[in-house]
């Protein structure tokens, strides 16, 4: 896994000011596999650095995680790894995901 | 033709939907609007300011006086142009301020679009357009040969003669219904932005701006960590929008993550003072097209049209950033073609190409034309994302700083400076972007 510079800034409080439906029952997005520790570290690494809601994270022990719930759907993961290991990127269902007050 | 549902299925409620969808129903098509946000601007995220002009011709050949330009939910006009370039710990900005900014027809202003896509929603609704909301288009329906007669959303698969498909900038129905290629990383950048919230005078104070009034500004350099890209920030009138856009191919192997780029901007000396004590009130992300001229899809199909975002319609000219202005034309024009080609029942990629010619004899692919060649010299420009905005900075401190050590004549200190980045070198940079602009 490539090193990344301490992030200092806690993303999930930042987003926790925002508005969400999270719809529990179906992920809008999907990886290639359930195993994320399994995934292509460079890919996923891609990933960490560009998704503005952090959903894509690697802990100091090097183990990764991934959560749809915050996502603000801007669909750059798609752009970046659909095909590699982004397998699912569908617009979450009816009046879920976030929504903007301000946008 | 066959019987459908609706004249006209527009899919999206933004800036090219909903225009779309009001310019056919004020020629009495039927149309049903989309809309995958709870409410229309729900899904929706701009730097952002909207150049007007583009919306007041519409509203002056359509509005029949109907729209007061007052009612409509701007933020602020802006007034001021300021560009910055930021090293580490340093920024030299450049204000501009005119007159002709706030002539009619040449006006901009800062918008937020939960207010201003619910604006637009009300418009198209009261031209007489059937709106759904909560609901995205899953899929297009399509005839034997291939033809799109419609849309599915949800359980219902609702028919029209053509749909006007305006599904913004993750255009996921263009590309995996109508064969759009997918973006490529290095055409796309992903923007991170955070609005504000700040007492509508001290915006004024520390913008420098009269009451109602704003400024644009868009910073380059140590903001996005040298990675190609910049900062933006936007004064509205009770909150400030503040955020970076970076390619997504540099992004992806930066030094850091762009929440973090994002964090560090907030904290810059030239950013810090205006969000003082502001509080944080929506994080938000969304892609930008980047690619230009050279990257706009094919745009009509058979009983099928693309507009705005979807059609890739973005100018980001690193001192300029354009999308919502080229959004609504195209909405407009895809509106007309799409309502004549109804008239004269032929709804084919034939029938629709009169949305190319359209297109390409405005502004919006004229503009989009001018400044082709300009993506791929951003994108090969590095070091005016790193190095040249730090040494405007060590410019500048040569110029100002004072320590008691006796000086050299100001060519003298100044000259090692840009010697050492090759004069030759940034000459031809110079003159290779100012060819492309």
């Amino acid at each position: 896994m490539t090193s990344f510079p301490e992030i200092i800034v806690n993303v999930d409080e930042l987003i926790s000011v925002n508005r969400y439906e999270v719809d529990e029952d179906n992920a809008h997005i999907e990886l290639n596999s359930q195993d994320i520790d399994s995934l292509d570290d460079v890919e996923f690494g891609k990933l960490v650095r560009v998704c503005p809601a952090a959903l894509y994270k690697v802990d100091s022990d090097g183990h990764k995680s991934f959560d749809y719930a915050g996502c603000l759907e801007c669909g750059t993961c798609r752009i970046a790894c659909e095909g590699t290991i982004v397998s699912k990127w569908e617009q979450p269902g009816p009046t879920m995901g976030v929504q903007y007050r301000f946008g | 033709m066959e019987e459908r549902d609706f004249d006209i299925i527009v899919v999206g409620c933004g800036c090219a939907g909903a225009i779309a969808a009001y310019v056919a129903a004020k020629q009495s098509k039927s149309v049903l609007v989309v809309e995958r946000g709870e409410f229309a601007g729900a899904k929706n995220m701009t730097g952002g300011r909207l150049y007007t002009h583009s919306l007041r011709a519409v509203l002056e050949a359509y509005a029949d006086g109907e729209v007061d330009w007052d009612d409509i939910p701007f933020e602020r006009k802006i007034t001021h142009e300021r560009m910055s370039l930021l090293g580490t710990s340093s920024a030299m900005t450049v204000d501009y301020t005119s007159e002709a900014f706030g002539r009619e027809g040449q006006e901009s202003y800062s918008v937020l679009r939960a207010t201003f896509d619910q604006w637009l929603f009300d418009l198209a609704e009261s031209a007489g357009c059937e709106m759904i909301t909560g609901i995205a288009v899953e899929s297009l329906v399509k005839d034997e040969s291939g033809a799109v007669i419609g849309v599915k959303a949800g359980d219902d698969e609702i028919t029209a003669q053509v749909v006007i498909i305006a599904e913004g900038q993750n255009s996921l129905l263009t590309e995996r219904e109508l064969g759009a290629p997918r973006p490529k990383t290095n055409q796309m950048a992903v923007g991170i932005k955070e609005v504000f919230a700040l007492d509508s005078d001290v915006i004024g104070d520390r913008f420098l701006c009269q009451k109602d009034e704003g400024a644009a500004m868009l910073f380059v350099g140590d903001c996005t960590h040298g990675v190609v890209g910049g900062g933006f920030m936007y004064a509205n009138k009770e909150s400030v929008s503040l955020g970076l856009v970076s390619t997504i191919s540099e992004m992806e192997k930066a030094d850091t993550t762009i929440y973090q780029a994002m964090e560090d901007f907030k904290h810059h000396p030239a950013v810090a003072p205006i969000i003082r004590g502001a509080e944080m009130v929506e994080h938000s992300g969304h892609m930008v097209a980047e690619g230009g001229f050279n990257m706009i899809p094919r745009y009509v199909y058979d009983g099928a049209l693309v507009a705005g975002d979807a059609a890739m319609l973005c100018m980001n000219l690193g001192y300029m950033v354009r999308g919502m202005d080229l959004a609504i034309a195209s909405g407009r024009f895809a509106a007309e073609t799409a309502c004549e080609a109804i008239d004269n029942h032929d709804v084919s990629t034939k029938g629709l190409s009169s949305y190319q010619s359209r297109l390409e004899n405005s502004f919006v692919v004229k503009d989009m034309k001018t400044f082709k060649e300009w993506p791929e010299t951003m994108e090969r420009w590095d070091s005016m994302f790193s190095d040249y905005p730090q040494m405007v900075g060590e410019l500048f401190d040569t110029m100002f700083v004072v320590d008691g050590t006796p000086m050299k004549p100001l060519g003298k200190r100044m000259f090692p400076i840009i010697k050492r980045r090759g004069l030759l070198k940034l000459a031809g940079e110079v003159r290779r972007a100012l060819r492309a602009l």
